[in-house]
Formats: C-alpha cells, structure tokens, sequence
C-alpha cells in the first residue's frame, strides 16, 4: 500500500505502480504520478520543514508551484543535491531521496527554534536595527553568524555533471498556462493552422480541472476532456505542446523565456537528455491563461503542519487520492473550500466543521455540505490553531468576539479567496488595476500584444472561462495573420464558480492582538510585522516589503502579497489600490544557473583562438599565457629552468644570435582601393601618400579626443593597397573604428576593409643572424640591404609559399616578420627553425618579446598608454603629420589640456640599486617623507629584469617627465621606499646601429 | 530581448546581432582642425540623453555590418523606426512601433 492516507477508489493514479523514496533517510512508498509532497502526505507526514527565520515546524500549504514551505533537498550523489525544491512540484521516482532543511539536529527537534522564543529580537527591520553596533563587529561576528545561519539547505560539493539546452523557438500564438483556460485558447487558435505553442508548468494539462469535481466539458469529466484536447493538439503538426515548462519571464516585444523541466522526475536519466531546456520564444501574440493563486487566512499559528489551503487538500484527494487528514476542519471566507470539504466528506473523511466568516452564505455548495451534515458555523473564525508539529485542534470564536470553543482537527483547510496571477502581465510592463467589488488586481492597460484569460484575467466561472478564452485564441490567431477558425468551441455541462474572499488579517490576528498570524511563511513575515512596518515609518509598500521582507522569499509572495498589502493599507489607512502593488519581477518561479548559462560554460564558455604555430609551441613545452581569447606562448622553458631563467635565455639569444616568434595574433587589416591612401590619411597621424610601395611605416590611431588609441606598422603594398598591423587586443575594435568612418563619415572614398587576422600567420625572425635564417627560403626577393632595407615590405615566396615578408624590428634588432598563409604558417615555421638551428636560434615567447622591446623603449598600446595618453605625451609627436589638415584626433589634439605643462609624459626609469625590479602599477612621488596621502604624480607602467642591459628597466608615466631627466624621484612600497632615475626610454643601443647590425 | 530592423537587411532581427553607437546626426566638421574649443566640445562631449524620442547609431555587427540610424523612445524602449546612414533625421515620425514601419 501506498501510504495509509491513500485513500482506494479516489484519484487518478495507478496504485499498481508503485515507487519506494526516502525523506530524512526513512523509507516510504509511494504511486508513479505522485509528487513527492502528496506522497508524503499519503504516508501521513506533514511535517517537512522548519521556517527560515524562526525554525518553527512547517507543513505542506499547497499543491503547486506557489509553495513557500515544503522546500526539500533533492540528492542523486555528491555532485547533484538541489536545494529548495518544492516538494508539491517535485514529481516523485522510484528510489527519490529527499531530505529536509534549516534544521539541526532533526526536523522535530531543531536547536534553532529557539529564535522562535526570541522572536521580539528578530521583528520586522531587525537586520538594520540589532546589528549595528559595535562597527566592528559586523565583519568579524554578526556577518559570518548571519550567513551560516540563513540560506536554505546546502551546496553540492562537485560541479554540476548535468547538462542543459538552449532553444530559440518562433510562433504565431503563444499560449502560457495549461487549464481550461489555455487548453481552450490553443484549441482556438490551432484549428485555424497557425503555429501554437501550450506550455504548463505542470506534468499534466488541466489546472484547476484537476481538483474541480464539478466541472463537466463536452459530456467529460473536465480533467479528462483536458487530456483529451492535449492529445488532439499533440497530433496538429502546428502545435508544440509543452508540459512541464514554467513561463519565468516575460520580456519586450512578446520574448517569452520558459524553462522545461526535461530530466528531474526520472529515475535514470539518460545522458543524452538535459536536465533543463531554456525555451527563449518570440510569439506574435501571447496568451496568458495563468489562472489565480488561493490565499491563506491569517490567523494566529495558521504556519502549523497540517494548516494548508483547502484546493491543494482537494488536489491532493481527487487527483492523487489522498486524504489529508482523517478529522478536518475548513476555514473559509468565500465558496471554494466547501467544495474540498463536500469531497472529503464523500471519501469518508470526517469534517469537524467548517468555520466561514461570512455571516450568512447560502447556496448550493452550502446547501449540499449541510445536506451530507457537515457541521457549518457561520460569522465565526477560527483564532488559533493548536498543536506543534502537527495541528491538533482549531479554536473557534464569533468574529465580533465572544465565547470561545476548541474543535479537535489533524488538518485545516482554509480559503481566503483566488488571486489572479497577473504576474506574467505585470512583467510585459501592463498595467494591473484594482477591482473594488472583488477585491483584486487584475489586468488593466496592456503594453505588449497580449491578452489575459480565465481566472488570471478575473473571469470568474468555467462556462464564462471557456467563452473567453475560446474567443481569445481565436483573435490572437486572426491578429498573428490566421484564416477563420474551423473548429467548434468546447461547450461546459456543468462547472464550478466563486468568488470574493477576503484580504488581510482575520479577527483575532488584528491590531491589538501579538498573536504569530502568519502572511509570507517562506520569509517568517506576520501581521503584526507588517502593521509595525508602517507604525516605524514605511509608507510605500516597496519599503514595506523591503523593511519586513514580505513576498521577497522565492515564492515571490504569490500566496502573501495580497494579504500583506491589506494589512498595510488597513493600517495606513488607505484604500488599497492606493498604497499600490510591489512590482512583480522575473523569474516567476526560481530558474537554475545551468538553464540560464546552458552550454555556455567550460571550455565552451568563451572561444579559445590558438594560432597555426600553437601545436608546435605546445609540443616545445611552451608556457601559455591568455591574451583576451588568444593562446599565446609565454616562454619555453628548458629542463631545470624557471620563468626568470628561461625569459633571460631567450633575451640573450635574440640579440647574440637570433630568435624565432610566433606573431600572429597581430590584427592585420587589409585596405584597399583607389582612395585607400586617402582613408589612411584621415584615420592615422602620419602621412602616407607619400609612402612608397614596397615600405613601412609605424602608424598610430587617435580616437577624436587625440589619445592613442591603436598602433602598429603598415605596409604599402601597392599604390592601392595596404596591409595594416594592429595591437593583439586592438584588432576587432579598430576594424570596427575603421568602418564606422568608412561607412558615415567618410562614404564618398572607394575603400574596401578586409580582416585578415586569421589569413596570415606571422613569424618573427630577429636578431643579427634574422637574414642568414631566412634568405635561402626565400624566392623572389633580394635580402640585400639595399633592396630590402629596414622598414620594408615584399611579396614573394617561402618555402614555395607565397608570403609577404617585412623587413621590421620590435625588437631593436635586424628582424623580419614573414606572413604566410595560416595553414603553412606551422610548414614554414618548422622549416625557419630547422634553418635557425645552424645559427643558433631561440624560440622567444611574449614575456621575452616584452622584455626586449622595453630595453627599446618601445610602447606597447594598451600597457604603457591608457586612453589619456597623446602621441606627445608618449615621445611620438614625430609620427603625427605637421602638414596634414584633417585626421581624426587633429582637433583633439589642441584642446587646452591637452598641450598645457605638466602633463604626464613617458619616460624610462633606473632603479639607483640595479638589481631591484619596480612593480607594474607602483606609485611615483618626489618626496617620500611627505605626509599619506602622498602626491602621486606618475606611475610605472612596464617593468622588467633585463638580462641584456644587466639591470632593471622601466618605463613609466611621469608629470612632465622629459623635464625631469636625470632627477631622482621615488617609488614607495609597502616594505620600503624604491629610488629611481628618470631617464631616457631607450636602454639598449640608443643608437639604433643594430636595426642593420 | 528587442527586434530590430535592419534598414539594409530590411528584415527585424534579434537585438542580439546589433551593438549600439551612440548618438546619430552629430556630423563631423570638414574643418575639424578649424572648429573652435566650443563647436569642438558640442560635437564630441555634448549628448542630449532624452526621455523619449532619441535618434542613436547602431550597427547589424553581426550580420551585414551596416551602420544605421534609429529612432528609439527611451521611456518605453520601442524602436519607432530605423533608417540608413546618410538619410536626413525624418521629420516626421510614424505612430507605432518599428513592426508597423516594417509593413
């Protein structure tokens, strides 16, 4: 048997099919179609949790998504334990093992109620109000404690082996929510042939057909005309029905996000399934059939296990055929519970009574509970619920006050009314409006091309429901560009309806009582804590919600909100659609990580870009070093060698001998046609109609402001085109620099731009051996100097590959960069280095690259410039065109600041002990006796050991550095302060005689 | 997630392809050298922030590349319209969102 509480005959699931499952390590049975919260009900627990705040015993309120108590861990192994999931949407597997939180060291014995003896401490606000003093404190003591003691269950302890999925999907009519409601719109809307997609954040289609016993549909039960319909859209080739899938957000122009639960009620999943499929979906038109949310009463220990609300106790019966109790009690302020009390009754249950506290209701669910002689006491409430870890008995008292009488119940049912879920509209930024006669937000102004149906929409009754949405869909599909409709609309034989209720405290939660009436029971939020909110000072309900934490719990208030905002109006008074609604926010239920991020992560997380060279270096034993996505080999250290050791061998090596590098992640840019010169004219400093084809020349970028914003050597290759190199780093966004004045404001020149990063790989060959290496690969060009002098480009062969190789230097000495097309850049490296071996060659990687060219002085864009440095602040006024009358950055280049004194210019630095190495990023000042904070005026912003130079170097940013030459200024560090020289930038061949050495 | 249509591609694409530019018809000087330390400061400094109605650059980055102008009501973020680089600022603006401009 599947739970004593299971009652035989009633509900709709197989009782062959049973499923064993574990709660806090005991064993239990339970049936296939159950969810894990009906299960355990069927096994008579209630008792599945203890409050965030107050540790106090907690039940199982709801059957459904908007559950804030029965939050459970989910464990597979190690690496898959979720945290709060809601045990009435967990469906339950054979072998489930679900255990309960924020409990210590049981669920029925929890050190931590002891908060709930000293809740005056932890009142409304007692975050900002019991903290506060001493300051330091909060680090050290409050923080740590705080933090281990909130949170709701724990992490697992290996990364998340599952995987997720991610699909765009498009459609014509949209349809969110899977009761009478949806399923009759997306009917409406199929049958005319347009593409439909019904999702439901249930297993099973129906909604609140699942527990409506008197509703009856085209000469169905309802909930078996539900399963009906779904199979008939299931078959329609233009319909993608969607259970499961909980629709989390609504965002612009009709993009709906949902998230389909694929994998987590199955026993095994496969690995060829996700566990979640994020549906990001663009709807022409979108209905909404989100239906209403039942709200509890407020009244004193209304938290206690067994306390929940009268549709989820009817769920519980007529779908999965179990008893909540076996002696209940129904609280109710309007129609609906009198239908979970008639049920039960008619199951065999016993109803104690039930309490409404309306004064005298009549109708024919009054007149059938009396006639199966169900105790019915009118214009009385219920005060206080007994009992501790599991409700005992409710106590019953006129509303006006009076004689007191305490009825013995294990469960109550209770009904404050239905709220409209309008969170869907909300989000798409409609407006809700507040309707006084009912007492509910419903949907007012819309914003997207929507519409909202049934009981979202506050339609009350099936036959009204069905007239709605079948009208709805039927527009939407017309709106989303449908032909007319050729179905026939479902007609309702029989069906259910209520409405009111009532919002807020009930007599004996109010004003003058300290009672613990709860209204948010994820969040530990009473009545008596709201009414405080606003006695302290909070007149908006967004600082009421904030001060109390109403509705900020993962539930997002769907049970509390409403309540929350009667008591605060009632005690502001002021009438509520004046005091005004909280705004709701995505996601309408909690959306894991891995739903969201998808496959986006790992490996797959950012694209790696590794050059044609990479699988040599890699095989060299090369340190990789990131730059923004590129691989890039650090150094190649030698057996027993550190970075240090290796770095200073291949610095060695380059200037005695030569040194091979792999350069090609340089961006390259092509640019061509008959205004190429032009174009380069106005997007670089230099001149370059001037430039002959066949040379080079160092360019620079500014940005209009005049800083420097790119750099690298350009080629002319041809009257009409150039090969332009840019920064690593800098590649994607000067292209894009590039065609932005291209494109707008320079359109009249006839210029091509064509990346050409990934076409050519780059090798650098440097030293004064570089020539002796490359010549006898090389067909078709003279090496001589002559022919080939420094600052120079070619187009010839390698290797039998074509190549344009430049005679350039970064390194200060005679140096080429062969360019061969990346798929012989590995081919041409290889045979370069079995040709530098006869010579000596090095393999260099970046920090050897970086090293050399500083003991060169020259910049690198990005390190030694930061968007606030000009050309002449950087030493290269030389490079900018005094003749030229446009380029972009001219103008800037004269604003006031920029040519005034004492701006900070480039310049190299010598520690006075030659040994010590500056940091990047350290602090430059001129008199280091001076009182903190001291004057900064400038900073180090390369820095090195350099073997060649037998000494530290460092270029740095300096207040009117070139005029500070020779001065001695100071780098204060932490363990002492560093005495600089301020020099020149170059530290190694100032002459430049071995460009051609 | 915004639709926006390309005026190149003619067609609404994810907002996702496109990567916003800044302010549009702000027009650079054909004597940029000549422009005084005011006009300078207009033109690279000065944006106008609107609540409402703003005419922005964007670019179809990852699709045709185009840069283009847009017209985008910064209460509601709907785009009212969009139109090619070089085209005058238009003077008059449809009622609707850019789906009905699409048409």
């Amino acid at each position: 048997m599947s739970g004593a509480l299971r009652i035989p005959g009633a509900g709709r699931l197989s009782q062959a099919k049973t499923a064993r499952f574990s709660f806090d390590g005991q064993s239990y049975t339970g049936i296939e179609g159950d969810t894990l919260a009906s299960a355990l009900l069927a096994n008579g627990v209630h008792l599945v949790g203890r409050s965030f705040k107050y540790h106090r015993p907690r039940g199982i309120l709801s059957a459904g998504a908007e559950e804030p108590n029965a939050l459970v861990q989910i464990v597979r192994d190690d690496a898959r334990k979720t945290p709060n999931v809601r045990a009435t949407v967990q469906e339950l597997y054979d072998g489930l093992a679900a255990n309960s939180q924020n409990r210590w060291p049981s669920l029925s014995f929890d050190v931590g109620a002891v908060n709930d003896l000293a809740s005056p401490l932890f009142s409304a606000g007692f975050y900002y109000k019991t903290f506060m003093w001493p300051k330091a404190a909060w680090k050290s003591l409050y923080e740590p404690k705080i933090r281990e003691a909130a949170g709701l269950g724990v992490s697992p302890e290996r990364p998340d082996p599952d995987h997720y999925s991610s699909r765009y999907a498009h459609c014509d009519v949209l349809v969110l929510g899977g009761g009478a409601a949806g399923i009759t719109a997306a009917l409406a809307a199929a049958e005319t042939g347009v593409r439909v997609i019904l999702a439901d954040e249930q297993a099973e289609f129906g909604g609140s057909l699942r527990f409506e016993s008197g509703a009856r549909i085209d000469g169905q039960d309802g909930f078996a005309w539900a399963q009906a319909a779904i199979a008939r859209l299931s078959a329609m080739d233009n319909v993608r029905v969607l259970p499961r899938t909980t629709a989390f957000g609504y965002y612009a122009q009709n993009f709906v996000g949902l998230v389909e639960r694929v994998s987590d009620h199955l026993k095994a999943p496969g690995h060829d399934l996700p566990r979640e499929r994020l549906w990001q979906v663009r709807a022409r038109r979108v209905v909404l059939a989100s239906g209403a949310i039942e709200r509890h009463m407020v009244f004193a220990n209304n938290d206690r296990p067994g306390v929940m609300l009268a549709g989820a106790a009817r769920t519980f019966l007529n779908h999965y055929g179990v008893a909540v109790g076996r002696n209940v009690g129904v609280y109710t302020a309007n129609d609906s519970a009198y239908g979970a009390a008639i049920d039960l009754k008619k199951a065999g249950v016993n109803v104690a009574a039930i309490v409404d506290l309306r004064d005298n209701p009549s109708g024919p669910v009054v007149d059938e509970a009396r006639a199966l002689g169900i105790e019915i006491n009118f214009g009385r409430a219920v005060i206080r619920a007994g009992g501790k870890l599991r409700v005992s008995s409710m106590t019953v008292q006129p509303k006006n006050g009076g004689g007191e009488r305490t009825i013995a119940v294990d469960a109550i049912l209770m009904s404050a009314g239905w709220t409209p879920s309008v969170h869907l509209f909300s989000q798409s930024r409609g407006k809700v409006a507040f309707n006084d006669e009912t007492k509910r937000f419903v949907p007012g102004a819309y914003a997207q091309d929507c519409v909202s149906v049934g009981a979202c929409n506050g339609t009350d009754g099936l036959s009204a429901t069905v007239d709605e949405a079948y009208a709805a869909g039927a527009k939407a599909a017309k709106d989303a560009g449908a032909k007319a409709a050729k179905g026939v609309k479902p007609k309702v034989d029989a069906s259910e309806s209520w409405s009111r209720g009532m919002l807020g405290a009930a007599p004996g939660a109010g004003p003058d009582t300290t009672v613990k009436a709860f209204v948010d029971f994820q969040n530990d939020v009473t009545a008596k804590d709201i009414r405080q909110a606003v006695h302290e000072g909070m007149r908006s309900i967004e600082h009421v919600k904030r001060f109390t934490t109403n509705g900020m719990a993962t539930d997002q208030g769907k049970t509390s909100n409403m309540h929350g905002l009667a008591i605060a109006a009632e005690t502001l008074g002021k009438p509520i659609p004046e005091v005004g609604l909280t705004t709701f926010r995505a996601p309408y239920t909690p959306v894991t990580f891995g739903a969201i991020i998808s496959h986006a992560r790992g490996p797959l997380f950012d694209p790696t870009r590794k050059t044609a060279i990479h699988p040599w270096a890699a095989a060299q034993g090369a340190v990789f070093e990131d730059v923004g996505q590129w691989k890039r080999a650090w150094y190649f250290p030698k057996a027993g060698e550190d970075m240090h050791a290796a770095v200073d061998r291949e610095c060695v090596g380059v200037r005695s001998q030569a040194g091979l590098f792999d350069a090609s992640t340089l961006g390259k840019i092509e640019v061509v046609g008959p205004d190429a010169a032009r174009f380069m004219e106005l997007l670089y400093t230099n001149p370059w109609e001037k430039l002959e084809p066949g040379r080079c020349r160092y360019g620079i970028m500014l940005r209009e402001d005049g800083f420097i914003y790119d750099d690298g050597v350009v080629g002319r290759l041809a009257p009409d085109r150039f090969h332009v190199t840019t920064t690593t780093g800098g590649a994607p966004r000067v292209m894009n620099h590039m065609e932005d004045y291209l494109q707008t404001e320079f359109p009249h020149l006839n210029v091509w731009l064509t990346s050409i990063t990934e076409q050519w790989a780059v090798i650098a060959v440097q030293g004064p051996k570089s020539r002796d290496i490359i010549a006898p690969l090389v067909e078709g060009i003279d090496m001589s100097d002559e022919a080939l002098p420094h600052m120079s480009v070619r187009e010839g062969k390698i290797c039998g590959v074509p190549t344009r190789l430049f005679r350039m230097s970064f390194t200060g000495e005679r140096g080429f960069e062969v360019n061969v097309p990346a798929d012989y850049g590995q081919a041409v490296w290889e045979a370069l280095w079995a040709e530098g071996q006869k010579h000596g060659a090095t393999a260099y990687g970046t920090e050897a690259m970086h090293v050399l060219r500083a003991e060169k002085g020259y910049i690198i864009v990005g390190q030694d410039t930061d968007g606030t440095v000009t050309p002449n602040d950087a030493g290269l006024d030389w490079a900018v065109g005094k003749k030229k009358t446009d380029f972009v950055g001219i103008r800037g280049l004269t604003r006031p600041d920029l040519v005034a004194k004492g701006r900070k210019q480039l310049v190299g630095l010598k520690t006075k002990d030659a040994k010590v190495v500056l940091e990047e990023g350290a602090q430059i000042v001129e008199d280091p006796k001076q009182a903190i904070p001291m004057k900064m005026i400038g900073h180090v912003t390369s820095s090195y050991w350099s073997q060649n130079c037998g000494r530290s170097i460092a270029l740095a940013l300096v207040a009117g550095g070139r005029d500070r030459m020779g001065d001695t200024l100071f780098v204060p560090m932490p363990d002492g302060v560093i005495e600089v020289e301020v020099t020149g930038m170059v530290f190694f061949d100032e002459t430049g005689g071995r460009l051609n050495g | 997630m915004l639709l926006i249509r390309c005026p190149y591609c003619e067609e609404e694409r994810p907002e996702l392809e496109f990567r916003n530019a800044g302010e549009a018809h702000i027009a650079r000087s054909a004597n940029m050298a000549g422009e005084s330390d005011d006009d300078f400061e207009k033109f690279f400094f000065i944006r106008s922030n609107p609540k409402g109605i703003i005419y922005e650059r964007w670019r179809h980055i990852h699709g045709c590349a185009r840069f283009f102008n847009a017209v985008r009501d910064t209460v509601t973020d709907k785009f009212v319209m969009t139109y090619k680089a070089g085209e005058p600022k238009p003077s008059k603006l449809p009622k609707n969102s850019n789906e009905v401009v699409a048409k």
